[in-house]
């Protein structure tokens, strides 16, 4: 790429001729305040605070859109720039519902952080301001436009990342607003409970339908047995919420900090991604081998791509797995087998899970996720809320202690641990499938090429004779192209795996927020992917199949994967969806 | 339609068509078919002449033509009798039997029908270019409005229609056009004046497979309707400039952004659109050239922003109708992130005439900087509103007072407002600049797409202000702060002021919010939405100061400043106001006089009107 010379406040760069204004900044090391710019995902100049005068340009400019030339004469700081980016936060802030003692993301807001570096004392303009009605009706997310700023990062990222396209600015002028079509609730729209909005969001205009209260109520009951478990992708990023480094593995304080609050078991969901394997990975081999069901299989341990799947892609529901999430086989085996062993009675026992995910809320909820009369999962937390819990609850994470997951079931392989990153789940999978396909143990586990942040990774494994070709689908926006040709019949792949979210559950809707700025230094995938990968290469067992209590749990109860016990409780259907409520199609 | 020659022949056979022999008593009858006549029920009036014409057994000589606007569209509907070329009017449904009987059976002119500025003192029936509103006029985008039936092809190239485009793909260079442009000095008739063959050279020079011209259509300032006209009147004018464009920078599809609330502007574009395929002006081969080009209709969902180049071409691609950053120009990257021509109506309705009659020509008219005509669209205080086209260069006075009759009702001028609502006022000690882009600019105003809006001594400045506002903030686009909440602040205050609650320090306060909105604002809209309150207080601080210290309207527009007195020396008692005040709140006895109170008085107004001794005056 060519380079241009600029001047900023004097001072000449050289920098990459397609660079914008503000990247020229950063890079000269000046700080130029932002609030509707998100790194690869928002670029629009919406917000005007990262004004900037440049030499001969009638005005101010945004610098997040302005395109750098040759020759350029910026300037970033003087009174009449300073004077208009107060103004429009100012403007900003006088249509903000200012409740800030009660928001959800105080202390983790973008606005606030600004108004506090702008010093933003008295709003000068102050005047009517919106006040829509929240929309809280979906079981996963609840948005409150009250709070709203209108920078759009969430409408990107649902259009153009994830591409989804639930969410849109909609009316005009002073009355716009971010909703859905036709004045409808998220949930009555095509929406996928992907939870990537609200990690766009710099305020507490979105965010997680919260059921902590139900949790402090099954704790409180003395009629209730309160079982706990975590996904894999929660112990990588629960430390940021009590400003951990970015990366830090807390499993050892999480399952300290959640016996502090009363659970009676505390549980690791990965011991249900071992357990997933093995059902999803035989249904998988009997599907390769004696041709029992449509390839290629497609993984269904994502909540928000199995709604998408049955809203869009109807046509391919057959290639999914029908295997449940690990969290509902995870609840179902604590329920029907571990609460009959230790001796509890079943309508006492209460699962709740700690999820990096707001779409597991939908996917607990959904009526079918029960058996025997039992809901699979009772409740669903996310990490945000779970770390909100062990601060109002007074627990010094930072200061806790380890300990390890309950007995027997213990702790689970490696292979189960890394079900949260993008790959994973097909790691994991082919960890297992090979060697029960050739019979004999493979030294080489670990398989790079689907680990790393592209958004399609294909691979191949060979087993014996016989080649298994997959690829990994990390982001709901990518996965056109390759369920077409599913659609079709023209997949050259046995194996998908489909993660909803960019970089897979490590960076779900439901884990700890990141600010924009920060996104723009770190690599928070890189982050908390390694971490997760620690968990791996730490792991006593790495292949599912391997996992102790799995085993037993065939012995004792289940007999053998895909037997009849585990289709009863284990596996599940899919059905077509309606994307759009009956009287919105009419208009 | 395949060559020249084939265009010269149905030129020559429907050329006679238009020019009826008063010899042997043939006459061609123009109704005009503009939205303002129609809503004066013009297709019925139309319909009635063919009925008398029919029963009179006169068809044969007689043709009955729907045209597009004459511009006078005070006094619609409007029916002009050609050859003699008789003006009527007003015309009432119960007058054609009269009008056909008596003038086109018999020969006699129905006068008492006619406009009466047509009528000399004398008797005899002066020619319309010899009346006030025309005899200044130039037109030259609207020759053909009101000439000729817009629904026919066949009579557009009667006048020359497709000469040019067909001049243009046969025997000029795609270089030779772009200089020929550029050196008419035609500028662009949107508002920001940008030279056309500037424009279109950028276009022509951006690389690109794949480049598209369109049509900004999508007029939407309160008052203008300019382009509305030029469609209805004259679409294949329209559509020639934009084939001959097309050409130019090597385009083979083009859009026309018009806005949904023009029915009849787009159901006569639609219908040219057909007829130049099937005459074979748009389609493939144009002309045996190998040239194609074809055009499509795109309605606007009626966002005022949508008028705004970037918006517009971001609604074209069925986006919601937004304003991106410019750079990238549409001359590089515009519909669907190709390089894109993008002209107004009217731009687009000059270049064939500058084509055929040369830059000499068009230079002869208007100024030195902007050479040419300009349509305005006038409404407001004046006697006849309606469309006008005159040379750049005209000054206002020419257009309110020679045009337009002067100031209705005898009031006083005040201001006229052009630009719409992202424009400003010129004041009665401007009203002898010549009108021109940067004249307007160094008003404080700018030309804008050519409403005007005048105003009089009636009319409260910080009202008016508060109206334009009111627009803006309604048809902001939502996304960029300043403009979204920024407007609503500077309306909230100026609601505050007119309401008699404003403070001095408030006009500080617009002054300080309106330049902050334009200095940081995304789009031209946000860019000059604060223009009616800088303009109108640059113009008129004292009715501001008025407001916010004396807490007083001047022009008695603002309710709540307003009160009502009875003066004690010209009451008679006749309690006329009492039994009509609705509120109830005028007391008093018979022949004395009477009392408003205050506190219930609801300053509706109607004592002040029904009082027969001017015995109620505001204060």
């Amino acid at each position: 790429m060519e380079n241009v010379k600029v001047t900023i406040d004097g001072k000449i760069v050289e920098v990459p001729k397609d660079y914008t204004v503000l990247k020229a900044c950063r890079e000269a090391g000046i700080k130029i305040p932002t609030l509707c710019y998100l790194k690869d995902v928002n670029q629009i100049g919406a917000c005007r605070m990262c004004l900037v005068e440049i030499d001969n340009i009638r005005g101010l400019q945004a610098s997040c859109v302005y395109p750098v030339y040759e020759g350029m004469n910026i300037h970033t700081n003087n009174e009449q720039i300073r004077q208009a980016r107060k103004v429009n936060l100012e403007l900003i802030l006088s249509n903000h519902n200012r409740e800030c003692t009660t928001c959800i993301r105080s202390e983790n807001c973008e606005l606030q952080q600004l108004s506090k570096e702008l010093n933003i004392k008295d709003i000068e303009y102050e005047g009517e301001k919106n006040a829509p009605p929240i929309d809280d009706i979906s079981p996963s997310i609840v948005r409150d436009n009250s709070k709203c700023i209108l920078c759009r990062r969430c409408v990107s990222m649902c259009k153009d990342v994830q591409k989804v396209n639930a969410i849109q600015a909609t009316d005009r002028g002073f009355k716009t607003e971010i909703g859905v079509g036709f004045n409808k609730s998220m949930n009555d729209y095509n929406c996928i409970n992907c939870g990537q909005c609200i990690q766009a969001c710099p305020v507490g205009a979105l965010y997680e339908k919260r059921n902590m209260d139900q949790v402090w109520k099954a704790l409180a009951d003395k009629e209730k047995y309160v079982m706990v478990q975590t996904a894999p992708a929660v112990r990588t990023a629960l430390g940021e919420e009590f400003g951990m480094p970015m990366g830090t593995r807390v499993t050892g304080k999480m399952v300290t900090a959640l016996r502090k609050l009363g659970f009676a078991k505390v549980t690791d969901t990965n011991t249900g991604a071992d357990l997933t394997i093995l059902e999803e990975g035989t249904e998988f081999l009997d599907r390769v081998v004696n041709g029992t069901g449509k390839l290629p299989i497609i993984t269904s341990c994502c909540p928000a791509w199995v709604k998408s799947c049955e809203q869009d892609y109807p046509d391919v529901l057959e290639h999914l797995s029908s295997a449940k999430s690990p969290h509902l086989m995870m609840g179902s085996i604590l329920k029907h087998f571990y609460a009959e062993k230790a001796g509890i009675d079943m309508n006492k026992a209460f699962v709740v899970s700690v999820m990096p995910c707001i779409a597991k809320k939908f996917e607990q909820d959904r009526p079918e996720m029960e058996a025997r009369g039992a809901r699979d999962v009772d409740v669903t937390i996310t990490t945000r809320e779970l770390a909100m819990m062990i601060k109002e609850a007074g627990i010094d994470f930072v200061k806790l202690e380890d300990s390890k997951f309950d007995d027997p079931i213990g702790e689970a392989t490696g292979a189960g641990a890394i079900f949260g990153a993008t790959g994973g789940v097909a790691e994991a999978a082919f960890r297992t499938v090979v060697e029960k396909l050739t019979g004999h143990e493979i030294e080489q586990i670990e398989y790079h090429q689907l680990r790393g942040e592209k958004k399609i990774k294909e691979f191949s494994a060979q087993a014996g004779d016989r080649t298994l070709r997959g690829v990994i689908v990390s982001g709901i926006g990518n996965i056109k192209e390759i369920l077409e040709e599913v659609r079709h019949g023209e997949s050259k792949y046995d194996f998908i795996e489909i993660m909803a979210c960019e970089g897979g559950c490590i960076m779900g809707g439901g884990q700890p927020i990141v600010n924009a700025r920060t996104k723009e230094d770190v690599n928070v995938f890189e982050k908390r992917a390694a971490a997760i990968y620690e968990e791996d290469t730490k792991a006593e067992l790495r292949r599912s199949h391997k996992n102790p209590f799995v085993l037993r749990l065939y012995e004792e109860f289940l007999e053998k994967p895909n037997s009849h016990v585990s289709h009863e409780l284990l596996h599940t259907g899919y059905k077509k969806r309606d994307k759009y409520p009956d009287e919105c199609k009419k208009q | 339609m395949r060559t020249v020659e084939e265009l010269d022949i149905i030129k020559s056979q429907y050329e006679e068509s238009l020019h009826p022999d008063a010899n042997q008593k043939q006459y061609r009858i123009h109704v005009c078919n503009g939205t303002g006549c129609v809503s004066s029920k013009s297709p019925e009036i139309l319909r009635r002449f063919e009925e008398e014409i029919e029963k009179h057994g006169i068809s044969d000589r007689v043709k009955v033509v729907k045209t597009g606007c004459f511009g006078l569209c005070a006094l619609g509907p409007i029916v002009i009798v050609h050859p003699d070329g008789s003006f009527y009017s007003e015309v009432k449904i119960d007058e054609i039997p009269r009008i056909v009987e008596e003038h086109l059976v018999n020969g006699n002119v129905v006068k008492e029908f006619l406009y009466k500025e047509t009528v000399a003192e004398e008797g005899h029936i002066k020619p319309l270019e010899e009346t006030p509103f025309y005899s200044k006029q130039k037109r030259v985008i609207l020759k053909n409005c009101g000439e000729i039936n817009p629904e026919s092809i066949a009579e557009y190239i009667a006048v020359d229609g497709y000469k040019a485009f067909a001049k243009v793909i046969t025997q000029m260079s795609q270089e030779e056009v772009i200089k020929l442009i550029k050196d008419s000095g035609l500028r662009g008739r949107g508002g920001a004046g940008f030279p056309s063959g500037v424009k279109w050279e950028f276009t022509y020079k951006a690389e690109g497979d794949v480049k598209y011209v369109a049509c900004n259509a999508d007029e939407g300032d309160p008052g203008a309707f300019m382009n509305r006209s030029v469609l209805e009147g004259d679409p294949h004018a329209v559509i020639e400039g934009m084939a001959i464009a097309a050409y130019v920078i090597g385009a083979s599809k083009g859009f026309i952004y018009v806005r949904a609330e023009y029915p009849i502007a787009v159901k006569r574009l639609k219908l040219a659109i057909e007829q130049a395929k099937q005459y074979g002006v748009l389609g493939n081969d144009i002309f045996g050239t190998g040239f194609n080009f074809e055009l499509e209709i795109r309605l606007g969902a009626g966002a005022f922003v949508c008028g705004e180049e970037t918006a517009l071409m971001t609604s074209i691609a069925g986006n919601r109708g937004e304003p991106r950053v410019k750079p990238p120009f549409p001359a590089y990257k515009g519909i669907f992130g190709k390089p894109t021509v993008l002209n107004n109506v009217e731009t687009y309705a000059n270049v064939p005439q500058i084509i055929l009659k040369g830059v000499d020509w068009f230079r002869s008219m208007g100024t030195e900087k902007a050479p040419g005509t300009k349509v305005f669209a006038i409404g407001g205080k004046v006697q006849h509103v309606g469309l006008v086209e005159v040379p750049m260069g005209t000054t206002l006075r020419e257009i309110i007072y020679d045009i337009c009759g002067g100031i209705a009702d005898g009031k006083k001028f005040k201001a006229a407002q052009t630009g719409g609502p992202s424009g400003g006022c010129i004041t009665e000690e401007n009203l002898d600049t010549p009108i021109d882009y940067e004249s307007l600019i160094a008003m404080g105003t700018m030309m804008g797409s050519g409403g005007i809006i005048v105003m009089d001594e009636d009319d409260c400045m910080v009202d008016i202000a508060k109206f334009f506002l009111e627009f803006t903030v309604d048809e902001s686009c939502g996304k960029c702060t300043p403009c979204r909440i920024g407007n609503k602040r500077l309306y909230e205050i100026l609601e505050k002021i007119t309401q008699g609650k404003g403070k001095e320090e408030d006009l500080e306060r617009l002054e300080v919010l309106g330049k902050s909105i334009i200095a940081g604002s995304l789009c031209g809209l946000g860019k000059s939405s604060p223009n009616p309150i800088l303009s109108t207080m640059r113009y008129f601080k004292d009715e501001y100061v008025a407001h916010v210290r004396d807490k007083k309207c001047p022009a008695h527009v603002c309710k709540s400043l307003k009160e009502y007195i009875i003066l004690e020396d010209k009451c008679i008692g006749c309690t006329l106001c009492a039994r009509n005040c609705p509120a109830s709140c005028i007391t008093g006895e018979t022949k004395k006089t009477h009392l408003i109170d205050k506190d219930k008085c609801t300053k509706c107004g109607i004592c002040h009107s029904k009082c027969k001794f001017g015995a109620i005056e505001i204060r």
